[in-house]
């Protein structure tokens, strides 16, 4: 009589045995509370973008992250502790890398977590990290809702890069100011909220000193093809080009943009800090263009020229932004473990709060009461894709 | 005015990119109606491959453009004979899925070895690279260069499936495989054949992208793959003529919506404009409409 | 054989007893938060893949647009429930976006589904293109800065629910005489449509029903993972669903279950292998494909009798 066997119980045959497969699997993990205290390493997560839409960000932070590991773990680790890395990727998910930094925290105890790069990302995981206690650490999540939710501070949520206003307001000034620029057009890319964020604060400021933005023109992170934007920019009247986005697309819009004559200045966020710029624009292209930074290879500072040279030696290329930002991030962390009276997340979030003057590659850092670093700000000028001029402005 | 020719010509060049994806896409659709998703990625491939031809080897253009298509015509019978071939009498769907699996492997295995940066291409030799003024539109050479090879390589397609035997077995196979079997055609090899053929043409679309716009990276085949889809949709899909009209228009379009000031809204005007195309006519541009006989 | 009990009763208790055991083991402590949002995922899964099932596998229209329902649901209910962060505005604003991703699978079916295989295909994929598209420029989306801070709503006890209940609900559906149709249209088209089967209508209420429990496995998304944005929804959401879909089996409902299921173990499994996931991912997809075409359980379901013929019986059935 199994003609009426319904779907319906072997639906419910199918959730039983999921229920079971995962309370197994539950139950051969170890829920056992705890920290790093009385082990021999220190484990840090990194929990990054590797594959997918943005996995060039998250590489290279993690390129620069392991830089700065293997350098703390050959001069003896942290206070005579090793550490050790564990490493997922986020496959550019934000849902996925709420589940990692669940898992980092939970399942593989970490003491911090580093990444992920893009603010949507890290924005995903800070409630798992106010939850659990343990702090979380991106080198790149510039959107100002980062770190301060409407709520408030969010208590386990750092970074060490500059927020978006503070990018794009000091843009804006340099503009104004020095540029002495009347008129601007954005070009932005419209897929990316820190675009989106610089965009917004480069528009305030801008016409609060009293420009107008002429024109707004968007693409996609990942087009080649910026003819047609720029066909249509070149026929508006402006003084300067605003160009919120990162190296892969910049270097292609600013070579087909002084291909076609536009030749005003082009101004860009720290996303144009790559050697691919160069690679991707060309030397006859790259002259009048002005980017906000956090170091400028101009700069004689020992720590700049060391991290560049062991950058080059262990992966054979020169840094980009991420890979400088991860190393510092790293560096960040480890600076705060090795200052935590305890090997656990709430002793180390407080380290990091109080962190003064850290000696960063980026720029020396302090961090504020919204968990913000307060560092100088440069803006680089390029002169046949050299950086022929750097000046430190305040916002 | 000028204004307009030279968004003419962008959209052109646009399309002329667009078709050279979708040429290959809508040979293996045409013959057996699969959504060859891995296509994109063939022609990632064959970027990389003339990168490091010419960056590595310090190989000229015409023979990296050559090895790639050399490499990429392998990859591709390779691709056919190993993953969709056991799958010849499988549902479509199923075939569909291997496709995304195949067009994964590929994107990672390449990131693996070279990391997910962009790279950009060696400079080119002058007469490359130059661009001349008509009347304040600027044209590349390049473009002249894209335009011209796509719209060459359609015309020889059509000439190898209309005129040749080969072109001839390729039809009958798409008609009806069985009966083509009875006909003593080889269906196997047909299908290679036509694998290598769109394989062939992705390589050399890889290579004239990356010299044109100087960047390449493990994931570029995502988006143009699509696009040229869709472009090979709007022709009609499985038609040679089909997919360069399809990618024109779908250049033109984009071209023109980014050039009224629309540049935020530009996938989806052109999404928007496929759907009503494929209601008010429902097989493409060019596609005929097939009555379904009981 | 016997029918000591009613299919019914077994039923409810095998659910409840599932209930009550991941209930008890999470109370206990044994089941941590990662396994926890690990079941989330298998469960949100799970709704979107029957959901799409019923539309590609039981009716037979190839779509490529579910993530433009699940998108739809999503942000419904993340913009409800950060206004008003209450359990009843999480309830209204998931049945909300259910109910709105369903209006528009309406209005987007109606003159699409005329269209037949790839080119049905394409104009679901459009369509979600456009949803997506639409999300990052409105100013109430917020652009592609996405949504943050999204009260986490979701527990054991209400995504036990829903998927369950959707589940549930489409496979009655199926039953139903509406649903029947479906499977009529899928085998052949033009004889159902001779015995006076209304084609269209059929399918439409098809992609409608579907559309409905996409919106719905959105919302429960918003509510659990705290953060959206529109390329969280992009082409490639609606192909991993398909991906769950077509390796459980298409037409079968508890394919799609197992495949969900066993998706997510071999995701968690990857997670240990950071830079070679995707491409061990790709193999797998190539290789389960390639040995098994018709998917795990091709058009069939798992069923009691299933395991009945597996075991083997040591009495003879009383009579």
């Amino acid at each position: 009589m199994n003609t009426t066997q319904p779907i319906l119980r072997r639906v419910c045959v199918g959730l039983i045995a999921a229920a079971l497969g995962l309370s197994l699997a539950g139950c051969g993990t170890n829920t056992d509370p705890g920290s790093n205290e009385g082990t021999d390493t220190i484990k840090i997560g990194v929990n990054y973008e590797q594959s997918g839409a943005v996995a060039t960000y998250g590489s290279d932070s993690v390129d620069g992250i392991m830089m700065a590991v293997d350098e703390v773990n050959a001069a003896g680790g942290i206070n005579g502790k090793q550490v050790e890395i564990v490493k997922y990727d986020t496959k550019s998910d934000t849902a996925e890398a709420t589940t990692l930094a669940t898992k980092l925290m939970v399942q593989d105890k970490v003491v911090a977590i580093l990444g992920p790069a893009t603010s949507g990302s890290f924005m995903a995981t800070i409630p798992v990290a106010n939850q659990n206690k343990v702090p979380v650490v991106s080198g790149s999540a510039t959107a100002d809702k980062v770190t301060v939710s409407d709520s408030g501070v969010q208590e386990y949520a750092f970074r060490t890069c500059f927020n978006d206003s503070f990018q794009g307001t000091a843009m804006a000034n340099y503009a104004s100011k020095t540029l002495d620029a009347k008129s601007a057009i954005i070009i932005k890319d419209n897929s990316s909220d820190y675009a989106k964020g610089l965009a917004e604060n480069f528009t305030a400021t801008f016409t609060a000193h009293g420009g107008t933005i002429v024109g707004e023109e968007a693409y996609v992170a990942g087009d080649t093809d910026f003819n047609a934007i720029l066909t249509r920019a070149r026929g508006l009247e402006f003084d300067v080009v605003y160009l919120p986005g990162y190296y892969q697309e910049a270097g292609l819009i600013i070579k087909a943009a002084r291909e076609l004559g536009i030749n005003q200045p082009i101004l860009g966020p720290d996303g144009f800090d790559s050697p691919d710029l160069l690679n991707l624009g060309g030397a006859d292209a790259l002259n009048n263009v002005f980017f906000t930074n956090h170091y400028s290879s101009l700069d004689e500072d020992p720590k700049v020229i060391e991290f560049i040279a062991a950058f080059q030696a262990k992966y054979s290329k020169e840094p980009n932004a991420f890979n400088a930002l991860g190393y510092d991030t790293a560096n960040f962390v480890f600076d705060a473990v090795s200052r935590a009276t305890e090997a656990n997340g709430e002793a180390i979030k407080d380290a990091l709060a109080s962190t003064k003057n850290f000696p960063a590659v980026t720029g020396t850092l302090s961090v504020d009461e919204n968990h913000n670093p307060i560092k100088a700000i440069v803006v680089i000028g390029l002169e046949n894709g050299i950086q022929a001029s750097s000046e430190k402005i305040s916002s | 005015m000028e204004q307009v020719f030279q968004q003419v010509i962008n959209g052109l060049s646009l399309g002329s990119i667009y078709a050279l994806i979708a040429l290959g896409y809508t040979m293996v659709y045409g013959i057996i109606k699969l959504i060859n998703f891995a296509h994109g990625d063939v022609y990632m491939v064959g970027a990389f491959v003339g990168y490091f031809s010419m960056s590595t080897f310090k190989l000229g253009f015409v023979e990296s453009l050559l090895i790639a298509m050399m490499i990429c015509t392998m990859l591709g019978v390779l691709i056919e004979r190993v993953a969709y071939r056991p799958l010849r009498n499988s549902s479509r769907i199923a075939v569909l899925i291997t496709a995304i699996g195949v067009s994964l492997l590929l994107e990672y295995t390449m990131m693996y070895f070279v990391g997910a940066g962009v790279r950009s291409y060696p400079p080119l030799p002058g007469f490359l690279n130059g661009s001349f003024t008509v009347g304040g539109v600027v044209i590349k050479n390049m473009q002249l260069v894209i335009i011209g090879v796509s719209v060459t390589l359609m015309i020889l397609l059509q000439f190898i499936v209309r005129k040749t035997k080969v072109g001839r077995a390729m039809r009958a196979v798409s008609q009806d495989a069985e009966a083509a079997r009875l006909m003593g055609i080889n269906v196997d090899n047909t299908i290679s054949l036509t694998f290598a053929l769109g394989s062939a043409l992705a390589g050399a679309a890889g290579v004239l992208v990356g010299v044109y716009y100087n960047s390449i990276n493990p994931l570029m085949g995502l988006m143009p793959g699509l696009k040229a889809f869709v472009a090979a949709v709007f022709g009609g899909i499985g038609l040679i003529p089909g997919a360069l009209i399809g990618a024109y228009m779908v250049g033109l379009l984009e071209t023109g919506v980014v050039a009224t000031g629309y540049s935020m809204f530009r996938d989806g005007v052109v999404f928007a404009v496929l759907i009503i195309i494929l209601i008010v006519k429902p097989t493409g541009l060019l596609g005929k409409n097939i009555k379904e006989k009981v | 054989m016997n029918t000591r009990f009613p299919s019914w009763l077994i039923k409810v208790v095998a659910l409840l007893m599932t209930y009550l055991i991941v209930f008890a083991l999470i109370s206990a402590g044994a089941i941590d938060d990662y396994v926890l949002i690990t079941m989330v995922t298998i469960c949100i899964n799970i709704i979107l893949a029957t959901s799409l099932n019923l539309i590609t596998g039981f009716t037979g229209q190839f779509s490529l647009g579910h993530a433009g329902f699940m998108a739809i649901g999503a942000y419904t209910t993340a913009l409800i429930t950060m206004r008003f962060p209450s359990i009843w505005a999480f309830l209204g604003g998931v049945l909300l976006g259910a109910i709105i991703a369903a209006i528009v699978g309406f209005l987007i079916g109606l003159p699409t589904l005329r269209l037949r295989g790839d080119y049905l295909a394409i104009a679901t994929l459009g369509m979600a293109e456009i949803i997506r598209v639409l999300l990052l420029n409105f100013e109430f989306t917020n652009g592609a800065a996405g949504l943050s801070g999204i009260p986490r709503n979701v527990d054991w006890t209400w995504l036990f629910v829903f998927t369950a209940g959707s589940v549930l609900l489409i496979s009655n559906f199926l039953k139903s005489i509406p649903g029947r149709d479906l499977i009529a249209i899928r085998e052949d088209e033009i004889a159902a449509s001779s015995i006076g089967i209304n084609a269209v209508r059929a399918k439409t209420l098809a992609f409608v029903v579907g559309a409905f429990f996409g919106g719905l496995a959105g919302g429960l998304y918003s509510a659990y993972f705290y953060f959206i944005k529109p390329d969280l929804f992009g082409f490639l959401k609606s192909i991993d669903i398909l991906i769950i879909v077509v390796l459980g089996g298409l037409g079968s409902l508890s394919g799609s279950v197992i495949a969900a299921i066993l998706l997510a173990l071999i995701s968690t499994w990857l997670q240990d292998f950071p830079e070679m996931r995707m491409i061990i991912y790709g193999l797998i997809l190539v290789v389960i494909m390639v040995f098994r075409p018709q998917g795990l359980l091709g058009d069939r379901e798992l069923s009691m009798d299933t395991f009945k013929r597996i075991v083997p019986r040591r009495r003879k059935g009383t009579s």
